[in-house]
């Protein structure tokens, strides 16, 4: 119940293909309490890096490392820096797995996380993506430690993801530019909350594809 | 949208190379065409670095200068720069003394700053920040956590080249640009919205006769919408805002900077100073040194901004300090 990380740049496409997908619905959710760019912003960062790739073979965790930097030197504002932090993380503490299952992939989102709470202060219930993907590590930790397998703990994975996303509908941004809003923020999803969720699924179905 | 554009998304790159065309004896370009360093950057300083996104000019590009700034990095519109720009404009401006980054308190900012300190440190370069956070409206004065960075920021990036090019370590470098921001109050008027040259239309509005106390320099919403009013009860308005807060008294030596947020005339900055200035010394408040003009814009809204930053004797020495940069000269 594992993947070769050299053989997972399948996941990658999946992730790029994802984003480009969701481009106006991200940008759609973004302009109700925010400026209206986020898809336009990701799209831009994740299709310039599946170009780049289209003719390499790379592993999954080279590949997450190079989309980290290509987003921490090509797209500021927020997104930059947030996903840059994560998938540079990630990237870095799974170069040395071969094989990529349960145990593995969460040590790497668990990276991944770390390195986005060095830069930001937001903390579940403040309407960002740390309502998705904390509970997601949350969930992969839980599997791991009751010994799920790799599919069954990416399962749990994306549940709580959708979840956690669905939760920033009805909380009170105190974080980030929309956080000036106040009670106008409420009754909207967060865009950075929902990104992340379409991220996760569609890492999750890259891996599930791959037939673990 | 009447404005004088090639392609609204190449706007920024085309900026900096005019920029850098007309001021080549102040600004010099990098291999990272959003970042510009200082032509002359004294040996054995502690380097100064801000960043933030265009839209702003002269900010931020325009404080790099002699005892000023000596690197920026430079984001598109009313966005932060990358983190790799921030990282380059530390290595620009590091000459193995270590950098001060003097930015504002934006989320963008704020991350895109700790990513590339956490990366300079990995090459051995000390990176130290100030936050600006000058402006009253934006949050109560508890939680000056939440309080934006405006055009206090200059009077911060003053103080630090001028500390920085004196010969001084990091720390105190960094002390001494946090005085300054600390020591700063500003508040904004605006009259009228103003329009990405991407967008093509305003994405906030300012009702025709009314004006909008406290709003922010990318249009953040105020504290107050008003009838517009005349010039001595807009400054009595900023005055009543910034004075009490810090508090300024009786007795204090001030810095007063009042600047325009792009299509105001300037003509028009004067007669408010003349106003704030006749409020202040009715409180006993003495204006050491004022700036008005167009420091510290937003595209072309129309509206000011005022900052009163409190004197002391080293502030003092720093604000009198001889500058010389596209947005600043002083002798």
């Amino acid at each position: 119940m594992a993947f070769q990380n050299s053989k997972g740049k399948p996941v990658l496409l999946r992730m790029v293909a994802a984003i480009q997908e969701n481009k106006a619905y991200l940008s759609e959710i973004d302009g109700l309490i925010g400026d209206g760019d986020h898809g336009m912003n990701m799209n831009k960062g994740f299709t310039v890096f599946g170009e780049r790739i289209a003719a390499r073979g790379i592993s999954f965790t080279v590949g997450l490392s190079a989309l980290g930097e290509l987003l921490l030197g090509e797209i500021g504002g927020s997104m930059g820096p947030i996903y840059g932090a994560v998938f540079t993380g990630m990237g870095e503490a799974g170069g040395r797995f071969e094989e990529i299952g349960t145990a593995e992939i969460a040590a790497m989102l668990d990276a991944g996380l770390r390195e986005l709470c060095d830069i930001v202060d937001a903390k579940v219930g403040d309407k960002t993506l740390v309502d998705t993907i904390s509970p997601a590590m949350d969930a992969l930790r839980k599997a791991e430690a009751e010994g799920a397998g790799l599919a069954d703990a990416l399962e749990q994975m994306k549940a709580a993801a959708d979840a956690g996303c669905q939760s920033t509908k009805e909380l009170v941004a105190k974080y980030g530019r929309s956080s000036r809003l106040g009670e106008r923020s409420r009754g909207v999803l967060d865009a950075g909350a929902v990104s992340c969720a379409v991220l996760l699924n569609a890492m999750a179905d890259g891996i599930l594809e791959m037939g673990v | 949208m009447q404005r004088i554009l090639n392609n609204p998304d190449f706007v920024v790159d085309e900026f900096v190379q005019g920029l850098v065309k007309v001021h080549g004896d102040i600004l010099s370009l990098t291999e990272n065409s959003r970042v510009v360093k200082s032509a002359h950057m004294r040996p054995d300083c502690v380097g100064v670095v801000t960043g933030g996104g265009s839209g702003h000019e002269p900010a931020f590009v325009g404080y790099v200068g002699e005892n000023l700034c000596d690197a920026v990095a430079i984001g598109e519109i009313f966005s932060s720069p990358t983190a790799a720009a921030f990282l380059d404009a530390f290595r620009a401006a590091d000459r193995g003394k270590g950098v001060a980054c003097l930015y504002g308190n934006y989320s963008g900012d704020n991350m895109n700053v700790k990513m590339a300190a956490k990366m300079a440190a990995k090459e051995g370069i000390e990176v130290k920040t100030v936050v600006a956070n000058d402006d009253v409206p934006s949050a109560p004065k508890d939680q000056p956590e939440n309080r934006r960075g405006v055009a206090g920021e200059i009077l911060m990036w003053k103080v630090g080249g001028a500390k920085a090019a004196g010969g001084a370590p990091l720390g105190e470098v960094i002390a001494a640009a946090q005085k300054a921001i600390d020591n700063c109050r500003s508040v904004g008027i605006g009259l009228t919205p103003c329009t990405l040259p991407a967008v093509g239309h305003p994405n906030f509005e300012v009702k025709l006769g009314t004006m909008e106390v406290g709003i922010g320099h990318h249009g953040e919403p105020g504290i107050e919408i008003c009838q517009l009013e005349k010039a001595g009860d807009m400054a009595k308005r900023m005055v009543d805002v910034v004075v009490p807060d810090y508090p300024f008294v009786s007795g204090d030596e001030v810095v007063v900077l009042i600047s325009g947020l792009g299509a105001t005339p300037v003509m028009e900055l004067y007669v408010l100073y003349d106003e704030v200035e006749r409020l202040l010394s009715g409180q006993g408040i003495r204006v050491h040194r004022s700036y008005v003009g167009n420091y510290f814009t937003s595209l072309e809204m129309m509206g000011v901004t005022l900052t009163v930053m409190k004197l002391d004797d080293e502030l003092k020495t720093l604000i009198d300090t001889p500058c010389r940069s596209v947005g600043m000269k002083q002798k």
